[in-house]
């Protein structure tokens, strides 16, 4: 019973970072770059969620509208003035704007906020059920959040595979020239998977802060870092990955904890994560990349 | 023409801002306890952060001293001379701790009431060790910020204080039998607190069935240290971090319906003050706390709404014992009957002296004095949270 | 003048690059002496040799190997950790020179066996694989030396990965690595002059490497390794050689570091990611390949936070903005034309300013 306890409780926590990993993914697979300010627009969407609730008292839903269209809002701004203006520039140039991005919205926020955490009202009222006469039990939470990720994933999957902005992204992402060549607006389009990734962020921050209910403006960093080892993990640009990746990460992270060494869990699940990638280089679902001479 | 024109203007400009950079280095350093405004003023520095991570308990100390000079300026200041207050950041880390303290210095500091955390203390009072620069800490609890400097006085209880006092607490009430520990094996304050307990634990016989780590790269999830101190049968959970993770610790315990006597360190102060935190999780949480913010007497009444006033929010510990740092200074300053010409090793050696011959009553303790090690005397006192507030348990 | 000019241009701007180095260090002497230097710039002097040392390694893996590491932190904290470790257990029984001298040593050698061992499996992945890994490496060894207890007493020396109680020494004992409370009482022996020194050197050693046959094969492979494979070079073994240097040369800044601050503790700001990214902030805005570019990156921003001091709580936020601004500034394609235009190229200020110290 134990061992199942550790699984969802490993289950939770990865959905947890798949959500996340899903805009990191997303916004790699089309514009090459990591977007390390990711996990600080998830922060804000939390705390947009929390003022609505906590402040107004709307109810939980409506808040995660308004959530969804601030971080879009964001999102986009981002997008707009700091990475745009690089997109002939190096990778690495961009990767830095992006920290310089992560560093300004925790400033903003703890200026916004300020330092002292606060309580987050969980947006899902559901207790949870209790099996095996209450030894095996799975709060609301976990269930809700495995179930929103994996719905996610699905919209997201049909949305790039059937509609024409969807097959936009995956025709950028696949070549940016040709794409350009075939009259596909690039800007556009980018504009939109930013858009998208940090509707997403929204998302993941309630139910972050849902399951893990204490919220400062540093509460995405490190979620955030997790997740982008998590779409590496299961092979970053792609989809599935960062839900198998995200998951998979969590799972390790708990059963390491409980079984291992709790002092030693983060340098075991780095260490898998290095073996795996040894196995396969491009992580569990990454495509092979074709070098061209 | 234009072009040149423009980049001329653009160089000068870099140039400017070089010597504007240079020029305020200069008035900083010629300092040295020559107040540019032409008064002369004591000048006391503080040191912590109130940025990052850990901004909550820096910011809570700025303000806190902030009222606390205020109100002895307002009220004479100390000898006749006003107090100026400088505070800076270090992002509770250890490096940029020590350029805080070299800016200070560059200020004119003569007594340092900092660092807010035991990391950034560690490597501070190596420096005003060096310096013979009066240093005393509100909260840096660790005994590595004290040992071996004379100079370093601690408001805060160390850290085997409160591991010794917690197991021995638990011990002589008979709170359990079986003790679980969570803490935070990246943090010099939660591990130091923890070692001191289970060595204690283990002096007078207490059991601990589990103990349980986390770092601060996974601090949001920590339903499988409590999945295991459940399985250990563990009676009792000791929690020697903050009160941060303490509302997560709580939360999950409960989800899960794992309800054993909760016991924390003086970390968990302020907990029952973050904001939207379900208090009745709390019930029945024991903690070490010199400073209960919904006491009654005058003094923490006054200060306690003065800080709401001002600043917002309800102030934790880490702020009570700052408030108190400055009036202690204050009496031991008074008692030395020194005045602001002194350079700041004459007023070191004389507080050094003084300070362990002063007896005070603040906030945080009845009858405070200090050994020569630079603890302060007051012990460490368990409370219990019954019905959203703090209850004497004697 | 001739000898300089019959130089080729990259050795020039080496020599023109100490050249500043060892006059603002005879700036910096002269002025500490006189007692104009405010103790802030005083404290500053180590940590930013320290950090330009770290990028200046990086550069080389990120500009000439062309691998992106976000683990530098990592070997920096190796350095660290192994010299600090090293020195307080001979601090007693080895006079300070020798001691120190093989602290570099030890540091150096420590941090450059850690980046080979990484190197041989790590360089086989590519790209942004190549960076997590690294990453992942860097804090594997923060969370391991976090757990780390060391302890000596009379009996000998006692190690534990739980906690101090389990070491069970004497009451003599002394502790020398205390888990996450580090080391503490590292003697400070890093001094301006040694730091600029080992500075001069590491840029002399780059400058050689990147110049040398193996530097230039590297090179070749980092623009396109399928070409240098059919010409028949050893890609792995160029590739080891050059992670190796890098890896030594953020070990060497790491012993300046462990030995200018009494107490050493691992955390997220000082060897964790966050370091990482900084130095990785350092190289990128410097100029990638640019190693004088990186020590003047890590000269401003390290000054940056500092000077902005006044600004208290907006300091950070300040901070940011100036990053991302100076970011665009020198990348944005378009702003770039702008500046050309307009002649305000990054040559043409620099040649402002020379012009300036000439008169």
């Amino acid at each position: 019973m134990g061992f199942l306890t550790y699984l969802i409780n490993g289950l939770s926590l990865g959905s947890v970072y798949a959500i996340i990993a899903l805009g990191y993914t997303m916004v790699y697979g089309i514009a090459k770059m990591l977007n390390f300010a990711h996990g600080d627009v998830i922060m804000i969407g939390a705390y947009v969620v929390f003022m609505c609730m906590a402040n107004s008292g709307m109810p939980a839903v409506l808040s995660i509208v308004i959530s969804i269209v601030c971080c879009t809002a964001l999102g986009m701004i981002i997008e707009k003035i700091a990475y745009k203006p690089l997109r002939k520039a190096t990778n690495l140039a961009v990767l830095i704007t992006a920290i310089g991005v992560s560093y300004f919205l925790q400033n903003m926020a703890l200026m916004l906020f300020g330092s002292n955490p606060v309580s987050f009202t969980s947006v899902i009222k559901w207790q949870g059920i209790s099996l095996a006469g209450g030894a095996l039990k799975i709060t609301g939470n976990a269930i809700i959040t495995i179930i929103t990720c994996v719905v996610i994933m699905i919209v997201l999957m049909w949305f790039v595979k059937n509609t024409k902005p969807g097959q936009a992204m995956r025709a950028v992402s696949e070549d940016k020239e040709a794409a350009i060549l075939m009259g596909i607006n690039v800007n556009a389009t980018i504009s939109l998977t930013f858009a998208i990734g940090s509707g997403l962020a929204a998302i993941a921050g309630a139910l972050l802060c849902s399951s893990y209910p204490s919220l400062t403006p540093y509460t995405g960093s490190m979620p955030g870092i997790k997740a982008f080892t998590a779409a590496v993990f299961g092979g970053i640009g792609s989809i599935p990955g960062a839900l198998i990746g995200g998951l998979l990460l969590g799972i390790i992270e708990i059963l390491a904890k409980a079984y291992i060494s709790s002092q030693l869990a983060d340098a075991i699940v780095f260490a898998v994560l290095i073996i795996v990638l040894l196995v396969k280089p491009t992580g569990i679902l990454g495509k092979q990349i074709k070098e061209k001479v | 023409m234009k072009k040149k024109a423009l980049s001329l203007a653009l160089c000068a400009a870099m140039a400017a801002s070089l010597f504007v950079g240079c020029g305020s280095d200069k008035a900083a350093t010629g300092g040295e306890s020559v107040d540019t405004s032409g008064e002369l003023t004591w000048r006391i520095g503080g040191i912590g952060p109130i940025t990052g991570g850990a901004a909550q308990y820096g910011q809570g100390v700025m303000n806190a001293i902030q009222l606390a000079v205020d109100e002895v300026n307002e009220a004479g200041g100390i000898n006749g001379y006003n107090i100026s207050f400088n505070f800076q950041d270090d992002e509770a880390d250890q490096q940029k701790s020590v350029n805080a303290y070299n800016t200070l210095k560059d200020w004119g500091m003569q007594i340092l009431e900092g660092t807010v955390t035991s990391g950034a203390g560690q490597a501070v009072s190596a420096e005003t060790y060096a310096d013979r620069m009066f240093m005393l800490t509100p909260s840096a609890s660790s005994t590595d910020v004290t040992s071996g400097h004379d100079n370093v006085f601690q408001v805060c209880f160390s850290d085997p204080n409160q591991g010794k006092v917690s197991a021995d607490y638990i011990k002589d009430n008979e709170l359990a039998t079986k003790v679980g520990v969570i803490y935070d094996s990246s943090d010099p304050y939660s591990s130091g607190v923890y070692q001191t307990f289970a060595a204690e634990a283990q002096a007078i016989g207490l059991e601990i069935v589990a103990t349980e780590a986390f770092t601060a790269d996974s601090k949001t999830d920590f339903t499988t240290q409590l999945q295991k101190c459940k399985d250990a049968e563990a009676d009792l959970l000791f929690l020697p971090f903050y009160y941060t993770e303490g509302s997560i610790v709580l939360t999950q315990a409960n989800q899960m319906g794992y309800a054993p006597v909760m016991f924390g360190v003086d970390g968990f102060d302020g907990l029952l003050s973050v904001e939207n935190f379900d208090v009745s999780l709390a019930e029945g949480v024991y903690l070490l706390t010199p400073f209960a913010a919904d006491a009654e007497d005058e003094a923490t009444k006054n200060f306690v709404s003065k800080y709401e006033e001002q600043f917002g929010g309800t102030p934790n510990q880490f702020a009570a014992d700052a408030y108190d740092g400055v009036y202690i200074l204050k009496k031991a300053l008074e008692s030395a009957g020194l005045t602001p010409e002194a350079s700041a090793e004459e007023i070191c050696e004389a507080l050094i002296a003084e300070i362990q011959k002063v007896s005070y009553d603040g906030l945080t303790g009845e009858g405070m004095s200090w050994n020569d090690k630079g603890e302060v005397s007051k012990a460490p006192k368990a409370v219990i949270i019954k019905d959203g507030a703090y209850a004497s348990v004697d | 003048m001739n000898l300089y000019k019959n130089l080729n241009k990259s050795t020039q701007k080496l020599l023109v690059t100490i050249g500043v180095i060892v006059v603002l260090y005879i700036v910096m002497s002269v002025m500490e002496s006189t007692g104009n230097l405010s103790s802030l710039m005083k404290g500053l002097l180590v940590p930013v040799c320290a950090y330009s040392l770290v990028a200046v390694g990086l550069n080389l893996c990120v500009g000439y190997l062309g691998e992106l590491s976000l683990g530098h932190a990592g070997f920096m904290c190796v350095g660290a950790f192994s010299s600090a470790f090293f020195s307080r257990v001979f601090q007693e029984t080895i006079p300070d020179v020798p001691r120190f001298i093989l602290a570099l040593v030890i540091g150096t050698a420590m941090a450059a066996l850690f980046g080979f061992l990484i190197a041989i499996p790590v360089l086989r992945l590519r790209g942004d694989y190549l960076a997590i890994v690294t990453l992942a490496f860097g804090e594997i060894i923060k969370n391991v030396i976090n757990v780390m207890y060391i302890g000596k007493d009379s009996k000998g020396v006692h190690f534990s990965i739980k906690d101090q109680l389990s070491l069970g020494m004497d009451i003599d004992g002394k502790m020398l690595i205390n888990g996450p409370q580090g080391i503490t009482g590292t003697p400070r022996q890093s001094t301006f002059t040694i730091a600029v020194l080992l500075l001069i050197l590491a840029l002399v050693v780059t400058h050689n490497f990147v110049n040398s046959r193996t530097g230039r094969a590297v090179k070749a492979i980092r623009d396109n390794q399928i070409a240098a494979e059919t010409v028949g070079l050893p890609v792995t073994k160029y590739k080891l050689v050059a992670f190796t240097i890098s890896a030594a040369i953020a070990g060497l800044g790491g012993v300046l570091y462990a030995h200018n601050i009494n107490s050493l503790t691992a955390t997220t700001n000082n060897f964790g990611y966050n370091m990482s990214i900084m130095i990785l902030v350092y190289v990128v805005l410097g100029g990638i390949g640019n190693f004088s570019g990186s020590v003047i990156a890590a000269v401003v921003l390290t000054m940056l936070p500092e000077l902005l001091r006044g600004l208290s709580t907006y300091r950070m936020l300040i901070y940011s903005i100036v990053l991302i601004v100076l970011m665009l500034f020198n990348w944005a394609p378009a702003i770039l034309k702008w500046r050309d235009d307009h002649g305000l190229t990054t040559a043409a200020i620099l040649g402002k300013f020379k012009k300036k110290e000439v008169q």
